[in-house]
């Protein structure tokens, strides 16, 4: 720590930061615009200038740049000096000079940085009278709008997006006050974080354009804290409801998770709970054919079905909450609960479980592998499987180079004086996949082979980091040589990390993973060993613990049950076809519950209409082990609830009284607790429902909230009561504290004078650290760590190919392989049409070229898709999208031939 | 006065060829160099307090020094010449690299034997066509003769060379925006410190010099710092290329000591204003200076004298204003420059520089307001030093700052009478 002298007033701050971050970390009102927490300082929007003096005497003192200056031992400043405020008054003028000035139909308008700033500075009279420069805009795809009259030049976009994200399709172009930001043709942003634009750009050029569709301003919209579902990681998300839709996403901050940055599938993938296909209310078979019934009827129906029933199922899913699949399990019984994740899921996610909690290393947050400075990928695509991570490695690569700047004394967050020294040098970061991965660029090696192989090369490198681990016979002399330099590299970095994960459906490239953190703890080193799981709730589920789809299609085919309850579950996902439409036929009774009408609830004797995150309460558990809380954004209308609510009315109607206790959420999450104590500590993932700040709740909408009182006067013009929220201590209005809740409990971020997304820097305990009181969640499992406990021997054989046969592998995608993203339109819009993608030695010893049709069989289907020719591919495989229909319950990896159709 | 800089220059111009320029006593420096320890070298230039000729005036011995030498330094080191030359009104490095391109090799091969520089590049501006033919002539003859490569004149010193043609903006002139040019990035400057000298091209440590200033290596290394100090006539040492511009007689550039007055310059060498024109005030040191007036004419042509008067000697080529010209419409030209060149990066400079141009063009065509003067005069302290990233902008408003005190009055009729009184 350090001591600076702001207006003469002694503060201690931290020693070397930006006076920016210092002043801003202390609560001062500072205006800036190039600076961005995540992204450093590199002084050119000069708005954050303050006066700086060399010492008490020094009373003229030179105007400095905040962002640029380091805050070091009796730095003195003065932000209210008059020279300072003039000349911080002067830049928003001068940014304003071309401004069009346009905020009322401007979709930034009351969540925009240059507003705030504008109004933060005092300047509100132009002096201009001269006409302003116009740009042409460009269509940048589904995802995002663009309108670069509203520019400032503050190049956080392209600093963003090049050097932080990686994209090479946005660029800054000409120069003086025309500086374009744009792509070099009309087109779709190619990064899969291109949607961060949102936040990062402090104007409207770059906003979202899924919102234009259903517009509504910030302060119009009610939200509350949630967890994105669409993969494993957890990210914090505020929704936005208005009208009973949802309208929007956008980042909620947690230091340890997702910090300033979502992926394109988080962000823009909520449109499915506004989907045509949402189920609103209960379906009853009634000739063949579903039929909407009254929520009463459906209940009689059920009761009738399952009361005194000893032979009923339940199938859980790793797309519902803890507390739903809980509530499922305790409907049919532990022994009669089936996980739902389909077999290969079921067996990887064990073993992944197994290896988290014992050992040997401990699963990272996403800040923590960032910070790793030597990475090892074996078997994921991590952008296509784990987004948020891909994003958090091409931080981690900058470890190492990055300590070339400490020896010139060159601080971190001196953004572009870092980078300029560091240039192209990355990593180390190695890539093992069967095909070419978007972090390519940034790996110092990358190894393209069959998943046995890359358990292969695993298994060697642990070897070589430790003579104790299993040798691995028959390696090639270049494997042999690959191995020994990731044995080294790990070896020789301070935060080693190995990343695997499920996606290869292979337990023998996890066991590698986990051999190579081993070896590097017996190697001295502090290894962290991050499993990407699929889906939002895959770890939670696991750790319910339930039997696998071939058990629960087991017990009806022995007759053991005859009625299965599924819960927000599309069985087609996660088994062959065939084996699925089996099932559902020897089923007696299928009750299904989920919030879109799937081709499950279309074979569902009685289907209820369930709430998605947007519209329940729950409790998810991320990859990293991590419980999150997620709220109940909006009441929804029709019948729809929550998954547990539903189960809980059907226990309660199957005569089985324990349910009765369930009084709301926290009531379901203490049986959790004491059901499973490695669950325990999802009590403490938010503030139980009595939770009150000086007697009031927590708002879900803002203060500015309109129309409240005229919004349902169509139907009725004495305004409604609001509804109630038994679960949560949030309200469902706009009343309540004003105060900032706990974290967990922040729905949207917004501070006096603080409008846009940057507010959060009031909700931090210091700039870019964890919010007020700590990061929301609570980990779950923290293993043993250490070489203790012995290694995995089960090194596979070396992969054969087979002549005239491929060995397919599930290949991921951001866009498309998620079940419930792909109904947000305009996520379908970049899905990949199903192919199967093949090394160009092998398209042309079959004679087949791109685009050319074939026919593959896989799970018992034959299935005709269109070539694709990728270099990337190791020879002898084919890549299969993953999840993609119609492949999506296909078992793979699998051996098939390829035939012209 | 005894020639240096122009010592090789032929009456037609057309450079020597590498047998001629060594018969002429060239790369004479290089092989006593080579006898020297480095350090020493850079100790006889710091002796010599030779100052940057590129505008800056910084001690170029000094600046070797922070670059980081022995064993565990970083390697490659660079060194660029900076012949980017696109300041208006100066011309004087452009006579050195068509007229004398063996010298500026030589004085390269010099600064890089200093710092031990592994590789240099010879930043030019594309325009200089001429130049980068004779350049590269130059470039194959010290090769073949051994002053460049591998082992030079068998020493162990190596250095290659390189020719790099600027795709052509003011703004990569500028040292640390010269460097991101060279690397392909856009020519916006780099965040100072870290300096060039440790963190410069690709990473490395860097020196970049004015080709004027390297010229002058040589003579020093050959004569020593004593002769060098005693060329000039005043405290800064060495002779220096003066230019003058505008409607003078003889407009031109000579070779002269440093320290020579700009009466001097003005009525002897440049034969005083056109018949019937009268001198009304002078950019000394190019167009990013303040004007100086006829109270100054006296003034010495150095770096401390200059600046004592409130201008810069800049590039010592100086553009002059007679009585005929409009003194708006030649700062409007100027800001019309230096804003279409400024390169987008720091918001005083790329909205403050085109406003001024607007509201420039509006006095000028007659549309100006009374109030467009303070504008402009916030506009000058908005580009003041310090308030900027780099030293385009505050360069930019010198010479509107400073028409605005001496000429103010011309200003102020443009906007009563709402059209140009010289037209
Ligand atoms: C906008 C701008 C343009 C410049 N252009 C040149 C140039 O063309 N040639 C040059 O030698 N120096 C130029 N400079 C000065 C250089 O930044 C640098 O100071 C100089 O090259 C250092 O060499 P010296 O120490 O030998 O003078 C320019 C500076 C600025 C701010
Ligand atoms: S588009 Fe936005 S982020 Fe990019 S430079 Fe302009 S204002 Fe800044
Ligand atoms: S990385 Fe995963 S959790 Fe995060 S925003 Fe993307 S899909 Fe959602
Ligand atoms: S003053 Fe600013 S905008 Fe102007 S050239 Fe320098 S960095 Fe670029
Ligand atoms: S925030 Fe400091 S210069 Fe832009």
């Amino acid at each position: 720590m350090t001591k600076i002298f702001v207006e003469n007033q002694a503060y201690e701050v931290e020693d070397g930061q930006s006076l920016l971050h210092a002043c801003l970390s202390l609560g001062f009102n500072l205006p800036y615009f190039c600076w961005h927490p995540a992204l450093g300082s590199v002084g050119a929007c000069r708005q954050c200038a303050v006066k700086q003096f060399r010492d008490e005497k020094d009373t003229r003192g030179r105007l400095v740049m905040s962002c640029m200056t380091p805050a070091i031992e009796g730095t003195r400043i003065s932000i209210a000096d008059a020279e300072a405020v003039a000349f911080r008054k002067g830049v928003v003028e001068g940014l304003m000079l071309n401004h069009p000035h346009d905020c009322p139909v401007c979709d930034e308008g009351g969540q925009c940085h240059l507003q705030d700033m504008t109004v933060m500075t005092g300047h509100d009279y132009r002096r201009t009278i001269y006409p302003k420069r116009t740009f042409r805009n460009q269509n940048l795809g589904p995802l995002l709008n663009h309108e670069m009259n509203r520019c400032i030049q503050c190049y956080r976009c392209v600093r963003y997006y090049r050097e932080y994200a990686g994209g090479t399709d946005l660029d800054a172009f000409r120069l003086r006050n025309v500086v374009y930001f744009g792509r070099h043709e009309d087109g779709t942003l190619q990064n899969e974080f291109a949607g961060n634009l949102d936040e990062i750009c402090p104007t409207g050029v770059f906003t979202d354009k899924t919102v234009k569709r259903h517009y509504t301003r910030k302060w119009d919209l009610q939200y509350a804290p949630s967890v994105c579902v669409h993969c494993g990681l957890g990210c914090n998300i505020s929704p936005g409801e208005r009208y009973g839709t949802l309208r929007r996403i956008v980042n909620r901050y947690n230091g340890e998770v997702n910090g300033y940055f979502l992926c394109d599938r988080g962000r823009f993938g909520y449109e499915f709970v506004n989907s045509p296909k949402r189920m609103r209310q209960p379906l009853l078979l009634k000739d063949g054919k579903p039929q909407p019934v009254a929520k009463a009827r459906a209940m009689e129906h059920l009761a009738s079905v399952l009361r005194g029933n000893k032979k009923v199922i339940g199938i859980g899913s790793p797309r519902a909450s803890l507390e739903s699949n809980f509530a499922l399990r305790a409907l049919v019984g532990p022994e009669r609960f089936y996980s739902g994740l389909s077999n290969a899921g079921q067996r990887l996610t064990a073993a992944a479980l197994e290896i988290l909690r014992h050992g040997p290393a401990r699963s990272p947050s996403l800040r923590q592998i960032e910070q790793a400075d030597a990475v090892l990928v074996l078997g994921e695509d991590v952008t296509n499987v784990a987004p948020r991570m891909a994003l958090a490695l091409r931080q981690s690569v900058r470890q190492q180079p990055m300590r070339a700047a400490d020896q010139l004394k060159i601080p971190h967050w001196l953004d572009h004086a870092v980078r300029e020294l560091a240039q192209d040098q990355k990593g180390p970061l190695y890539i093992a996949t069967p095909a070419a991965t978007r972090l390519d660029d940034v790996a110092t090696e990358t190894y393209r082979a069959a998943p046995d192989n890359i358990a292969r090369l695993g298994f060697a490198v642990a070897r070589a980091l430790g003579a104790s681990a299993p040798e691995v016979s028959g390696l090639s002399e270049a494997e042999r040589a690959l191995a020994a330099r990731i044995a080294e590299a790990l070896k020789s970095a301070e935060r080693p990390l190995v990343v695997s994960g499920t996606s290869m459906n292979s337990e023998a490239v996890l066991q590698a993973a986990a051999n190579v953190a081993r070896a590097l703890f017996a190697a001295g080193r502090t290894a962290s060993l991050s499993l990407a799981a699929p889906e939002c709730n895959t770890l939670g589920v696991a750790l319910l613990g339930g039997g696998s789809l071939t058990e629960a299609f087991k017990a009806v085919k022995s007759g053991s049950a005859d009625t299965v309850v599924i819960l927000e579950n599309d069985l087609y996902r996660r088994a062959p076809a065939q084996e699925v439409e089996e099932f559902l036929s020897c089923v007696r009774h299928v009750v299904v519950l989920d919030s879109l009408a799937t081709p499950t609830v279309e074979k569902a004797e009685l289907a209820l209409p369930a709430g998605t995150f947007a519209e329940s309460d729950g409790t998810l558990v991320s990859s990293e082990g991590r419980a999150q809380r997620f709220f109940e954004v909006y009441v929804p209308g029709g019948d729809i609830q929550s998954s547990w609510r539903w189960l809980r009315e059907i226990m309660l109607g199957a005569g089985q009284r324990e349910a009765a206790a369930w009084q709301n959420l926290d009531d379901v999450v203490a049986s959790i607790a004491s059901a499973i104590p490695e669950l325990a500590g999802v009590a403490q993932a938010a503030p139980s429902a009595s939770f009150r700040i000086a007697g009031a709740k927590v708002p879900r909408a803002p203060h500015r909230y309109s129309g409240r009182t005229a919004m349902l006067a169509n139907i009725a013009v004495s305004e409604p009561k609001p509804p109630e929220d038994p679960d949560s201590p949030l309200s469902f209005t706009m009343e309540g504290s004003p105060d900032q809740p706990p974290s967990p409990l922040i729905p949207f971020f917004w501070s006096p004078g603080w409008n846009s997304i940057q507010s959060l820097n009031k909700f931090q305990e210091e700039i870019a650290g964890p919010l007020r009181g700590g990061d929301p969640g609570v980990r779950l499992i923290e293993p043993p760590t250490g070489a203790n406990g012995s290694y995995f021997t089960d090194v596979p054989n070396s992969f054969e190919p087979k002549a005239g046969q491929w060995l397919l592998v599930p290949l991921y995608h951001i866009f498309g392989t998620d079940e419930l993203s792909c109904l947000a339109p305009a996520i379908t819009e970049l899905s990949p049409e199903p192919y199967v993608m093949l090394n160009p030695e092998d398209a042309s010893a079959l004679q087949v070229a791109e685009g050319v049709e074939v026919t593959v069989t896989v799970g018992g289907a034959t299935h005709r898709l269109r070539i694709r020719i990728a270099p990337g591919i190791a020879k002898g495989l084919a890549g299969l999208p993953a999840g993609i229909l119609p492949l999506e319950g296909a078992g793979l990896p699998a051996w098939s031939g390829i035939s012209r159709a | 006065m005894e020639k240096v800089l122009t010592r090789y220059i032929q009456p037609d111009g057309v450079p020597l060829d590498a047998r001629a320029y060594e018969r002429a006593g060239g790369y004479e420096s290089v092989r006593k160099a080579l006898r020297m320890a480095p350090k020493d070298v850079t100790e006889t230039v710091k002796q010599s307090n030779l100052r940057g000729r590129g505008g800056a005036g910084f001690p170029t011995g000094m600046k070797w020094s922070f670059v980081p030498t022995g064993p565990n330094a970083p390697r490659p080191k660079y060194l660029c010449a900076n012949a980017d030359e696109m300041e208006p009104g100066t011309f004087k490095d452009r006579l050195l690299l068509e007229s004398a391109p063996h010298q500026l090799i030589e004085g390269m091969i010099l600064a890089a034997y200093a710092i031990a520089a592994d590789v240099a590049y010879i930043f030019i501006r594309g325009e200089y066509i001429l130049a980068i033919e004779r350049l590269q002539k130059a470039l194959a003859e010290a090769y073949e003769a051994g002053y460049l490569g591998k082992n030079i004149q068998g020493s162990a010193f190596s250095l290659e060379m390189y020719v790099h043609a600027s795709g052509g903006r003011y703004m990569c002139g500028e040292e640390t925006g010269l460097l991101n040019a060279l690397e392909g990035k856009r020519a916006n400057p780099r965040t100072k410190p870290p300096f060039p000298q440790v963190s410069g091209l690709f990473g490395k440590p860097t020196i970049v010099q004015n080709v004027e200033t390297l010229s002058n290596l040589p003579h020093i290394i050959n004569n020593g710092p004593e002769w060098f100090k005693k060329l000039s006539k005043s405290e800064d040492s060495g002779t220096k290329l003066y230019g003058v511009s505008g409607k003078v007689k003889q407009p031109g550039l000579w070779e002269l000591p440093m320290g020579t007055t700009i009466r001097e310059l003005l009525e002897e060498h440049a034969g005083g204003m056109r018949e019937g024109l009268a001198f009304r005030g002078v950019l000394p040191g190019g167009a990013s200076t303040d004007f100086l007036t006829a109270e100054h004419l006296d003034v010495k042509m150095d770096f401390g004298g200059v600046q004592k008067a409130g201008s810069r000697l800049g590039t010592g080529t100086m553009i002059v204003l007679d009585d005929r010209t409009c003194p708006v419409g030649m700062v409007r030209n100027l800001e019309h420059f230096f804003a279409q060149e400024s390169c987008g990066w720091c918001t005083p400079c790329w909205s403050g520089l085109s406003w001024s141009e607007q509201l420039l063009t509006s006095i000028e065509e007659g549309r100006g307001k009374p109030d467009d003067l303070e504008k402009l005069e916030f506009i000058c302290k908005f580009c003041a030093p310090g308030n900027t990233f780099c030293a385009l902008a505050p360069g930019a408003v010198e010479p509107l700052q400073s028409a605005l005190k001496y000429f103010r009055e011309d200003f102020g009729r443009h906007i009563q009478a709402q059209h140009c009184p010289w037209r």
